[in-house]
């Protein structure tokens, strides 16, 4: 069931287990094919085969078995001891580690052959049903066989047992120092013709760091990647580090934001960062790179997030302590196991095995942000070359796992006036960067952040000020004035001027108000009360009109009287009347 | 010759192989040579006895073990050079 389950995947390739070496044969080695494995001596040839079998017997139910031609069995499992296989437990059943050193007292004399070896390991093999086999160091055997044809024979006759029982295998060998030699004028170069995989191990020193390559110089019947790939042996075993193979699929894309940690900073990015965006923060030294990435970590853990914090340049705690002065507490974080901060100031070595590093602690603390400050440590002495490379799969890598990555980054003072490239040119690949650096004028450095680019975001073309005070970080818009930059002290006195010309305004306001307002008071009053004279004049008219009226008919009454008083004479009584 | 050791010899053969046939061949050959009558071989066959080969760590056939006297001492390849053979089990006066 099982056996089908893992024959559906690929039926073809038996997975190594080595990470990267996977991807670059898409799915591990030939199965039921032979494999050459040379290289320096020191190159890793032996982790690789112990981690081929380690993974058949603990993955793939192929429990394999280990020819031993150069270091003694116990040896090899101390010395495997660090990478966590436990060796012991899978010597049990799954694994068989056979001795066959040749001794040193041993005296040859004369032609032999290898039958002996592969009888022993033909009951072997079908005691414990191997699917997997490792010939390490073949090339001590061989040594011994008097001439090349011998050798040869030898060669053949355990390729073609190997074949015959469908065992996938490994066969190592000792190459000399340049790689050209392995493939042409070795003595043993027809292996490279017999077997259906070859792969190529290579150890240099280039300015005193130390750079492990991996190429695949052959593979029948399969797609590889041809390039050398660096690889590092670490705390799992061997790891091969390779660029995104070409048909891989993308990576899920997020359209979740996360918060930047800093408010402001989230609206001018239309809502932070996209979760599983690798964010670059570059500027010069102090210009508070560390404390945009703490605040990012202090609002992931708020938001209850596993995260990593890689400090090259100071430790951990350094860290937490300088952040608190601006109000970003890390501590509690750090203490419920939420945040874990890497001091890494010492960490030496080459930008491959930082990298590997990097990606080991955070895939053991199932990080889902993660912070490297600074990323340009990768470029130290030494690693130049590589580092770009490095830089690369480390965004590529962050993505294709969803974790949010933010790196700082130094510029020094002189790139810096062209606020161009990066020292690792990561500024490519970010898919947003933000810039801060300092703005001096009257007196004054003052820190200033803009975007430079976020892909997929609408985002603010600003330039805003950087302001840290002991209650967090905060942005505060800047004052254009006359063409110039206002920021500091310029934009306090600017923006207080305006602050005083607006009260000034305001009070002139409410004065104009109060004398309106009395005004209106004045003629309120005035309107009653020439309403009250407006009400005694027609008081005074109606008077008037009713005493004409009743005088009126007093006289005409009068005359009447008259009248019938003296009788007879009405014309002249009425004459008399109107003379009066 | 009662203080000239007695040999003891285990040679491992890969069946009926070319080399293997030779080392017998050789073996026989030099101790009737060398060694009249204080020897005794024992031939192991590794295609039958797999686990005594790997018991004693025998992957290259054919092996010659001498187990007396002491030290023993272990000799690959088809014994085809007798010189080397006296110098390595000390017979060399």
């Amino acid at each position: 069931m099982k056996l089908i389950k893992r024959r559906a995947t690929n039926p073809n390739k038996a997975p190594t287990g080595i990470e990267g070496f996977d991807e670059i044969t898409s799915g591990g080695l030939p199965h039921g094919r032979t494999t050459l494995l040379v290289g320096q001596p020191g190159s890793g040839k032996t982790i690789f085969g112990l981690r081929f079998l380690v993974h058949g017997a603990q993955v793939c139910k192929e429990p394999g078995i280990f020819v031993a031609f150069e270091e003694a069995s116990k040896r090899i499992v101390a010395n495997a001891e660090g990478f966590g296989w436990n060796l012991p437990e899978l010597l049990r059943r799954k694994l068989y580690i056979v001795d066959a050193q040749p001794q040193p007292d041993l005296i040859q004399t004369g032609d032999f052959d290898l039958t002996g070896l592969l009888t022993a390991l033909e009951v072997k093999a079908r005691e414990m049903g191997a699917r997997r086999i490792v010939f390490d160091a073949i090339d001590i055997m061989l040594a011994l066989l008097p001439d090349p044809t011998a050798k040869r024979r030898e060669m053949y006759r355990l390729h073609a047992w190997l074949l015959e029982r469908e065992m996938t295998a490994i066969i190592t060998a000792k190459a000399g120092g340049d790689e050209a030699s392995s493939l042409t004028d070795h003595p043993f170069s027809f292996m490279q013709f017999m077997v259906d995989c070859s792969v190529a191990l290579n150890h240099s020193v280039t300015l005193g760091v130390s750079q492990r390559n991996l190429r695949v110089q052959k593979y029948r019947g399969s797609a590889f990647d041809e390039n050398e790939a660096p690889f590092v042996i670490g705390k799992g075993g061997f790891d091969v580090a390779i660029s995104r193979a070409l048909g891989r699929e993308d990576s899920a894309v997020s359209e979740e934001r996360v918060s930047s940690g800093v408010a402001r900073l989230d609206t001018m990015l239309g809502g932070g960062y996209y979760r599983g965006a690798s964010v670059l923060i570059t500027g010069f030294p102090g210009t508070a790179k560390t404390t945009l990435s703490g605040a990012f970590i202090e609002a992931a853990c708020r938001r209850g997030e596993r995260t990593v914090f890689f400090s090259f340049d100071s430790d951990g705690s350094e860290v937490i302590r300088n952040l608190r002065s601006v109000g970003i507490r890390l501590e509690r974080f750090v203490k419920s196991g939420l945040l874990r901060m890497i001091s890494a100031r010492s960490m030496g070595g080459s930008a491959e095995s930082v990298l590997v590093r990097i990606k080991t602690l955070a895939r053991e603390h199932q990080a889902r942000c993660l912070v490297i400050d600074p990323v340009s440590t990768l470029a130290k002495t030494g690693n130049e070359l590589t580092a770009h490379g490095v830089a690369e799969r480390l965004v590529d890598w962050s993505k294709s796992n969803g974790t949010t990555l933010v790196c700082t980054s130094l510029l020094d003072e002189m790139s810096g006036q062209l606020e161009g490239g990066t020292p690792l040119q990561i500024s490519t690949m970010a898919d947003t960067w933000i810039h801060l650096n300092y703005l001096v004028q009257s007196g004054e450095r003052n820190r200033g952040l803009s975007i430079i680019k976020s892909r997929g975001t609408t985002h603010s073309n600003q330039v805003r000020e950087l302001i840290l005070s002991d209650t967090g970080v905060t942005l505060a818009d800047i004052y254009t004035a006359g063409g110039e930059v206002l920021m500091g002290t310029l934009r306090w006195e600017k923006e207080s001027a305006e602050r005083v010309a607006n009260e000034v305004a305001e009070v002139a306001g409410k004065l104009k108000r109060v004398t309106l307002n009395a005004e209106e008071a004045v003629l309120k009053v005035r309107a009653k009360s020439m309403d009250t004279e407006l009400l005694a004049k027609q008081v005074e008219k109606t008077l008037l009109d009713r005493t004409t009226q009743s005088r009126k008919g007093e006289l005409s009454r009068g005359r009447i009287r008259m009248r019938e008083l003296r009788g007879g004479d009405r014309a002249n009584a009425r004459h008399k009347l109107e003379n009066l | 010759m009662s203080r000239d050791p007695r040999f003891k010899f285990r040679l491992y053969v890969a069946g009926e192989t070319q080399n293997s046939a030779r080392a017998n061949a050789n073996l026989t050959a030099f101790c009737a040579a060398h060694l009249p009558h204080r020897h005794e071989i024992e031939v192991v066959d590794v295609l039958q006895e797999p686990r005594r080969a790997m018991a004693d760590s025998v992957f290259m056939t054919p092996t010659l073990i001498k187990l007396a006297p002491k030290p023993n001492r272990r000799l690959i390849g088809t014994l085809s050079q007798p010189q080397l053979l006296l110098e390595t089990l000390g017979l060399e006066t």
